[in-house]
């Protein structure tokens, strides 16, 4: 119980570090001189360290309740299984450029901040945890995520071309029985679009380790990504069936591989105004103002042939691969 | 033991009517053989209280940003965060009082860089004068580089003592004569007058960087320098404004794979072609501009692998190097970064061969100081002349200097307040707990506030000069006035 304690509270001071370095950064737009390379550098630091502490918490939590709830060995998720929904660039509905098929937004994670931010990718969590970012309908520029179970949407990773916010996932509901949510809200960050699609669609990462998570549902919206596909995935992805490894997975670009994806895009930031700096709530805000959705928070591939479609994925996805805070310093 | 009279000299960069006080020796000391005390001005004392510069315009502009000697000692340059240089200069030693060595008075004070806005950018660019580097002597003037966050300029500092009197056809005011009253002509002669100061500026060194320019060096050709910012190193001739070589180039392709940037760099005291420049993942680069144009291809990497066991959140701010000095003798480098300072063998690139804990006791606040942004410091270090020993600053105004031969290490305290009549500088200790000693301060009282970044040592004395926010401490070592 004790160290159960003590991980909450670990997992506290990563929140409260996270959103004490999303105040830092944007509190450095308006100082005197201009934005300080380093020291926003050095805070992205942080934040990346902050963010992989905590999600290692939450997968570790969940994995535990996870066996509190179905000790008979059947447990509802192989693994936290709630992988973004691939990059659908021929989804219909949206405008995405050519160039980003090979792109993903894990962005879920960044948006938010403060204890938002972390509960993004968590779409693997059991019901009761889940509900609470599924649930997320976080104001302004972050997705909506619709819902289709009481248990709310799955709250988790996104994964778009960049430039694309939208909540997909896995939901799992109050049964626990997961299934594919079945809509799902886009907004596009560039030409602000948002986009509900009704049919869900296939994710191929989510459905290539659980089965039963995603159903090729009917009506769906694109194909998967072709297997060629570069995608972004922490290097180094564990095996789901230790649950969650503490520590550093990928360890933030120390694992090879340039710790930061490139974003494509940059967002219209001055279209966006924080007008509460200070109010953690519109964090969001202040994240899509950084740029590109956040593009960059996925730490490239190592090998393209690998598909390390852990469910850990979804969340590990969202850890900071600085890149995107890079690009939100640099473009100011 | 003989006790000498010491006295102190508290100067601020206005140049402030000083106070006095002096320090008494202590035992410790006296074995060690260090024996810190402030300067003495030659004006006898009021006993007025020391002034502290401010300007009153809640501004801070008066916080010292930068100190630098001039490399015979007689100079010292210090720079602040309004733009303005004032240099201090060593009054020539009195024979009648020989411990009355001699003290820094103001020389002249100017205003460098002026606040500026970037129009195309809408950046506001800083007129904090980030670092002073003195030229080589070369005539009878003294020369200085000084940059803020984008210009670097070069400033040249000559005396005027005599002045030409007997003008045919100007009258004393300057004014023309009536041509009718010239009856006679005459020489001009020089003749005396009150010392005057001029301060011009030689050369300005713009656009050159895009990103904030944190160091300059001269190279010892004494033909060239460079200016390092975040990404790039470009190199100077002293009399080219108009380009400038970028010998060192960082940036990433794409911005968002940037990991790490440049955070000081120097050029090597004596051999020309080689440079050091540290970054913010605590490594260090030693280039060869022999090697190629472009010094992106180190031909040294000085790199320290982290200790797994001490890996925080923190662990890539604490490793991040915030300034890099070479000894004198060239073999070595010296790094600090925010908890350690660093001595680096040039021929030994795997480890540094010796780390000093400058404030060890801090890094279980680390949080608390990247809350306060204090864990963003950017302490400078020095070496004495005879790189036996090294100087580096810490909070609660204290100062850490190590003994390389010794190992000792000693805590002093740059303020007011800890001076006492005739007294010298009383070695301080911070309690971590445990044992606390009478005087001790302990880590929790430690004010985060008052901190020294910028420390100078002279280059041949045992004279040093610390910048407390906007006071300037100038001590002196009473019973080792020389190397050793």
């Amino acid at each position: 119980m004790l160290r159960g304690r003590r991980r909450m509270e670990s997992t506290l001071d990563a929140q409260s570090l996270i959103s004490i370095s999303l105040r830092k950064i944007h509190s450095s737009r308006t100082q005197r001189g201009g934005i300080k390379l380093h020291k926003n550098l050095l805070v992205s630091y942080v934040l990346r360290n902050a963010r992989q502490l905590y999600l290692s918490e939450r997968y570790a939590e969940l994995y535990r309740r996870q066996q509190q709830h179905y000790p008979d060995g059947a447990p509802l998720l192989a693994m936290p299984a709630c992988p973004p929904p691939p990059a659908p660039p021929e989804l219909p509905v949206l405008p995405l450029p050519a160039d980003t098929q090979d792109r993903e937004v894990r962005s879920c994670a960044a948006v938010r901040g403060g204890a938002e931010l972390l509960e993004g990718p968590v779409c693997a969590a059991p019901p009761e945890l889940q509900r609470a970012p599924c649930r997320d309908s976080s104001p302004g520029f972050y997705r909506a995520a619709g819902s289709a179970g009481p248990g709310g949407g799955g709250g988790g990773g996104s994964s778009a071309a960049p430039g694309l916010l939208y909540a997909a996932g896995c939901d799992f509901g109050t049964g626990g029985v997961p299934h594919c949510s079945s809509r799902t809200t886009v907004l596009d960050l560039d030409t602000h679009v948002v986009t509900t699609v009704e049919n869900g669609y296939l994710h191929q990462d989510c459905c290539s380790q659980c089965p039963c998570c995603c159903q090729p549902v009917a009506g769906l919206a694109s194909p998967p990504p072709a297997p060629g596909t570069k995608r972004k995935y922490y290097p180094g992805q564990e095996e789901e069936e230790e649950g969650v490894e503490e520590g550093e997975p990928g360890g933030g670009g120390v694992a090879g591989g340039p710790p930061f994806a490139p974003c494509t895009k940059r967002a219209r930031f001055e279209e966006y105004s924080a007008e509460h700096p200070q109010d953690s709530s519109n964090i969001s805000n202040l994240i899509s103002i950084f740029g590109s959705g956040f593009t960059g928070l996925v730490s490239r591939q190592q090998a393209d042939s690998e598909q390390p479609l852990n469910g850990q994925l979804c969340g590990k996805q969202a850890l900071a691969s600085l890149g995107a805070w890079t690009r939100a310093i640099v473009a100011f | 033991m003989e006790q000498p009279s010491l006295r102190s000299l508290m100067i601020s960069p206005a140049g402030c009517k000083v106070g006095r006080s002096s320090f008494l020796l202590e035992p410790e000391q006296i074995t060690w053989g260090r024996s810190f005390f402030l300067l003495h001005p030659k004006d006898n004392m009021e006993g007025e209280s020391i002034c502290e510069v401010d300007s009153g315009d809640g501004l801070g502009a008066d916080i010292i940003s930068t100190v630098e000697f001039n490399h015979t000692g007689e100079l010292l340059a210090t720079g602040d965060k309004g733009g303005r240089v004032v240099i201090f200069q060593r009054e020539p030693e009195s024979k009648n009082e020989p411990y009355n060595q001699g003290e820094y008075n103001v020389y002249s004070t100017f205003q460098s860089h002026e606040p500026e806005f970037d129009y195309l950018k809408s950046l506001e660019i800083e007129e904090k004068i980030n670092k002073i580097k003195w030229l080589p002597q070369q005539n009878a003037a003294h020369s200085l580089l000084s940059t803020n966050d984008k210009t670097i300029k070069l400033w040249k500092i000559t005396e005027r003592d005599k002045r030409p009197e007997g003008y045919n056809l100007k009258d004393e005011e300057g004014k023309l004569k009536d041509l009718s009253t010239v009856t006679s002509l005459q020489v001009p002669v020089l003749k005396p007058m009150d010392l005057m100061v001029e301060v011009t500026p030689r050369r300005i060194f713009a656009n050159g960087h895009t990103y904030h320019v944190n160091s300059i060096s001269v190279n010892s050709d004494c033909e060239t320098y460079m200016s390092a910012d975040d990404l790039r190193i470009n190199l100077w001739h002293l009399a080219i404004t108009d380009r400038s070589f970028n010998i060192v180039d960082i940036k990433p392709a794409n911005m968002e794979d940037l990991t790490e940037v440049i955070t000081a760099s120097e050029f090597h005291p004596h051999h020309c072609n080689l440079f050091v420049y540290s970054s913010s993942k605590g490594s260090l680069r030693l280039c060869d501009m022999r090697a190629s144009a472009l010094c992106d291809k180190h031909s040294k990497l000085y790199e320290e692998p982290e200790d797994p066991s001490n890996r925080s959140f923190f662990s890539e701010i604490i490793s991040s190097v915030s300034d890099v000095k070479f000894s004198h003798s060239g073999r070595y480098m010296l790094t600090r970064d925010y908890l350690t300072v660093k001595v680096w063998d040039l021929n030994m690139e795997t480890k540094p061969v010796e780390t000093y804990q400058v404030h060890d006791y801090l890094r279980s606040k680390l949080c608390s100081l990247y809350e306060n942004d204090c864990i963003f410091d950017k302490f400078e270090c020095a070496w004495n002349g005879s790189d036996s020993v090294i100087m580096t600053g810490a909070y609660n105004n204290f100062f850490r200097m190590f003994d390389r031969n010794t190992k000792r290490d000693v805590t002093l305290e740059a303020s007011r307040e800890s001076s006492k009549p005739r007294a010298i500088l009383k070695p301080r200790r911070v309690c971590v707990g445990g044992k606390r000693r009478k005087d001790d301060i302990s880590v929790d009282s430690l004010d985060f506030t008052k901190k020294i970044l910028h420390t100078a040592w002279h280059p041949t004395e045992n004279i040093i000069a610390i910048a407390a926010t906007n006071n300037l401490y100038i001590f002196q070592d009473k019973v080792n006035s020389e190397m050793h």
